[in-house]
This record gives structure tokens, sequence and C-alpha cells, in this order.
């Protein structure tokens, strides 16, 4: 079981949880603003781009090329972007806070 | 003061959605973001929590149970104060006393309302089709285009025992259904009717290497054939062709286009051309009715003529655009298209439109991996890129943002394909 809490543009801090599945899957159920999944998590629309935080970016990882291609569609893409479509739900993510880009 | 009042009478408004699908529930989500205060009840004939259908091809026909993928889990539409009803068929629009009709006769009044009604898959009159059923005299040919399709297809491959499976259609909807079929353990026909598969939407280049890629994986992939009949024996089908072949089938897929669902807009004497003919912030020709997804045709602004488009980009894009008029009176940048298919593990990720091109400069990266660029002269009109997203999301910046590619530099694999040398300034 992982609970995560997701930052929205408004600043409005939502903490879902989860235990399998992709993160994204988890912010679409949970309706998280600016986290749409419109291609239904196959990572061809970068529409789930999120910030992981400096200290647990190297627990969750650098993209793949594919993800950090496709990134490159947001103009607000930073080193610390992932599209969360790309992040599985696991007890390693627990606690962690992410900022929605969008 | 005068101007408040109106703006919170009108998203006081009561809306009705007809379809919920990519389109119809994108809207009412985003309707309710931009601050629609008034009532939202989004129909549907399909009974399932409304889902993902580009999954239902790849995945869901691959998952070991089939589960469809929702859009939104149930509760975000109570949160949002959306009246989803599922198993609703809408039966008539009356615009004059703005209320639809239900198949039970009640009615629903509405202020503005959303025809977000997509399309059908047509099925052809083929001789002997509608005898194709199993054992029980169920039907054992199927579309794929909702869940109950999916989960049908998957229990007709389970029981049987041949595992012949024949595709009519070789268009993507049969294509990523061959390919989840060979995962699956299956023998697949594809039969098409022209010479090429996917001849009405992509170039030979990319049909070919389809063609090679479907028949390297074990595909019998049939083009050019004309089916005059399907014969039965013993539970057994037999797809017949005009030049006397003849393929067997435990069952069959048929993916050979849609049927537009307009007739509640016909019927209602909304302007239908092809498509329910919208305006840029997809209102019909009747002002208090819009209409979003594939079901529409619009004039696209970057393209220059009339489009109809069946994506899920675009049902969102519209749903995001009509919510925002509606609600705020704010127009959008006209949307440019995009799609993508996965067959085997292979992604084919496609912007813009090739249509009118005069030159493809295609450019293979390694062997697996490669992009074909569409031009007319120097405008770049469409990229279609294979395991290269990066090929995709360049050329997208390049269509959205009108640069002009250096064409030197596509044809060049010595450079590596990067932002600052690809477009000329």
């Amino acid at each position: 079981m992982a609970k995560v809490i997701f930052i929205t543009k408004k600043n409005d801090a939502v903490e879902v949880e989860g235990d399998s599945g992709s993160l994204m899957e988890l912010a679409t159920a949970n309706g998280v603003s600016g986290i749409d999944g419109d291609c239904g998590g196959v990572c061809s629309c970068a529409t789930c781009h999120i910030y992981v935080a400096p200290n647990d970016f190297e627990k969750i990882g650098q993209p793949e090329e594919i993800e950090s291609d496709m990134l490159e569609l947001d103009d607000n893409v930073t080193q610390y972007s992932r599209l969360c479509c790309q992040i599985e739900v696991t007890e390693a993510i627990d606690g962690m806070t992410f900022v929605v880009a969008n | 003061m005068q101007n408040t009042q109106l703006e919170s009478n009108r998203l006081q408004q009561s809306v009705v959605i007809i379809g919920a699908s990519h389109g119809g529930v994108n809207f009412a989500f985003n309707l309710r973001q931009q601050g629609w205060l008034g009532k939202i009840t989004l129909l549907d004939s399909d009974l399932e929590l409304p889902y993902h259908r580009p999954p239902l091809s790849k995945k869901t026909l691959q998952s070991l149970e089939v589960k469809s993928t929702p859009l939104k889990v149930l509760k975000t539409y109570t949160d949002n104060h959306i009246d989803l009803c599922l198993g609703e068929r809408v039966t008539a629009i009356d615009k004059q006393n703005k209320t639809v009709t239900l198949k039970n006769n009640k009615q629903l009044d509405f202020d503005k309302l959303v025809i977000a009604t997509g399309c059908s898959p047509f099925i052809p009159p083929i001789k002997g089709l509608s005898e194709t059923v199993d054992e029980y005299g169920n039907p054992h040919y199927f579309a794929m285009r909702t869940h109950a399709d999916a989960v049908a297809i998957k229990t007709a491959l389970n029981s049987s025992v041949d595992k012949d499976v024949v595709i009519i259609g070789g268009g993507y909807i049969g294509l990523e259904s061959a390919s989840s079929f060979i995962a699956l353990g299956a023998k697949v026909t594809v039969i098409e009717k022209q010479e090429k598969i996917l001849s009405r939407v992509t170039s030979s280049a990319m049909s070919n290497f389809l063609t090679d890629l479907h028949k390297t994986k074990g595909v019998d992939l049939q083009t050019a054939k004309d089916i005059v009949q399907i014969k039965h024996t013993n539970n057994k089908h037999y797809v017949q062709c005009s030049d006397g072949s003849e393929y067997p089938a435990d069952f069959i897929l048929i993916g050979v286009g849609v049927r537009l669902n307009t007739q509640l807009a016909t019927d209602a004497e909304l302007v239908v051309e092809q498509g329910i003919k919208v305006n840029d912030v997809c209102q019909t020709s009747h002002p208090d009715i819009y209409s979003i997804g594939d079901c529409t045709i619009h004039f696209n602004k970057i393209y220059n003529r009339w489009i109809r488009l069946e994506s899920v980009q675009n049902a969102v894009d519209q749903a995001k655009v009509a919510a925002q008029f509606l609600a705020k009176n704010n127009t959008s940048a006209p949307a440019l298209p995009w799609f993508w298919s996965d067959q085997y593990e292979y992604k084919l990720q496609i912007v813009g439109l090739s249509q009118g091109y005069n030159e493809i400069i295609k450019r293979q990266e390694a062997n697996d991996q490669f992009s074909l660029w569409y031009f007319n002269n120097d405008s770049l009109l469409c990229v279609e890129a294979v395991n290269h997203a990066k090929a995709y999301v360049l050329g997208t910046q390049a269509i959205k943002q009108s640069l002009k590619v250096n064409k030197k530099v596509l044809n060049d694999l010595t450079i590596s394909l990067a932002k600052p040398h690809l477009f000329e300034t």
C-alpha cells in the first residue's frame, strides 16, 4: 500500500492511496486535476506530467527514452519531470509528494 | 452587476450530453472545472462505466480477465455532481421545446445539449455472415467497438480449439486485433479488399512496413480479395473469396469502417454533411446544441479544409473547446490531430494529416525505428513515427509552430534529430 500526495496547479493537496497499477491510473481514479491520461497509459500523449521532488528522484528513476522524448512536448519540462503513467504504484513510492505540471 | 448576473444565470443552466465516451465524459468534467453550476446529465446506452476504447483491441483483449479501463471511477462523477445515466438510449431531440426523449418515453429538459454519439461499426452485407453463429446460435462475428465486444471476442477465442480467426478489413482496428490474437496464440488471417492495407489513410511506405511486420509475425495477410460468401459446416466457418480461395474461421472479426451516429441530429434537422457540421466552438446549426467527437465534421484551420476525425484526441480536444466556450465564452487555438497505434513491440505515433503531400522523406534510425515526413513542398503536413517518439515530438512542434524543417538534416543520418539544427530560422 502506498499513500502519496499530488499538489495540483491550484495548490490543492490531494492525498490518495493504492497498491497496484500506474500512478496515472491512481491519479485519474481519484480525479486529480491536471492528470488526464488521454491515451490510457501507453506513453503516447504526455497528459500526465508530474514533477518528482529532487530528493525522491533517484528512487523513482530516470525516464526511458520514449518517455523523455514525449516529455519534450510539454514546455514546462524540467530535470525532475516524469509521465506518471510510467510509474508503478508500489510501496517504494509511499509517502512521496508529486507536483502536477499542468 | 447586470453582466455578473447574466453570467451566473448562464452557469446555472442545465446541460444534457448524449454519449458518455471520451468526448462526452471529458466534456462533462471540463465543464464542471470551468465553473458550471447547473445540472449536467450524461447519457449512454452502454451499461459499462465509461471506459477507454483504444485498449480494447490491445491491452483489454490480451489481459487474462477482460477488464475495462475506466475513464473515471464512479465516485468522481458523484463528487462532481455529474448525473451519469447508463443504459439510457435517446430516441429523439426536440429542439423547439428543448427536450430529449428516452427509450422509455421519459423526457429530459435541457438549456444546452451536446451530441457526442460517435460512430458504430459498419457490418457489410456479406452473404452468410448473419448465419455465422456458434453451437448455441449466438453470433460468432464481432466488431471491436465496445467492452461487450471485447468480452465476447475473448470468450469466442477461449472456447475455440483451433483458434482460427479471420479478420475482415486491414485497418488499424483489424491490425491491432491481429497483433493481440497472435500474442494469444491464434492463427490469424486478415482479408483486405484493397491492394494494400491502410491504403486510404497512409502511404505505401507505411503500408508496406506494416504488411511485412504482420507477415513476419505469422499473420496470413491477404489483400485485393473480394469476399463473396461465408459458408458453415460443423461450427466452422469458411470465408470464400471471388478467386476461389477460402479461409477457415472459428469466429470472424469485422473492421471495415464505421457509420456515424448522426440519425438523432438528422431527425432534429440539424445540418449534417458527412458528419454533424460544427463551427470552431463545436456549435451545430442550432446555437444551443453542440456536437463533439467522431460524429462531427469541422473546418480545420491548420489544413484549411473540412475534416472528420475518428480519434480520441479529437474527441478530447473538442470536449475542451466546447466546455470553454459554453462556460466562459472562450475560444481556443485549432487543434492538431494526432493518433497512435500499438502493434506487437512497435509503437506507431502519427501527428498531422498526410493528405495532399508531394514528397515523403523516410528517416531510418535503426531496423525497428524510423519516421516518415510528409511534405507539401516546404510545408510539413504529417509525421508518422515508428518506435521513435523523438521524431513524433519534433514533427508536432514543427507543424504547431509552422517551423521550416531542414530537409538536408532530415536526410542525413549522421546528424541526429534535434531541435536547433532541424528547424530553419
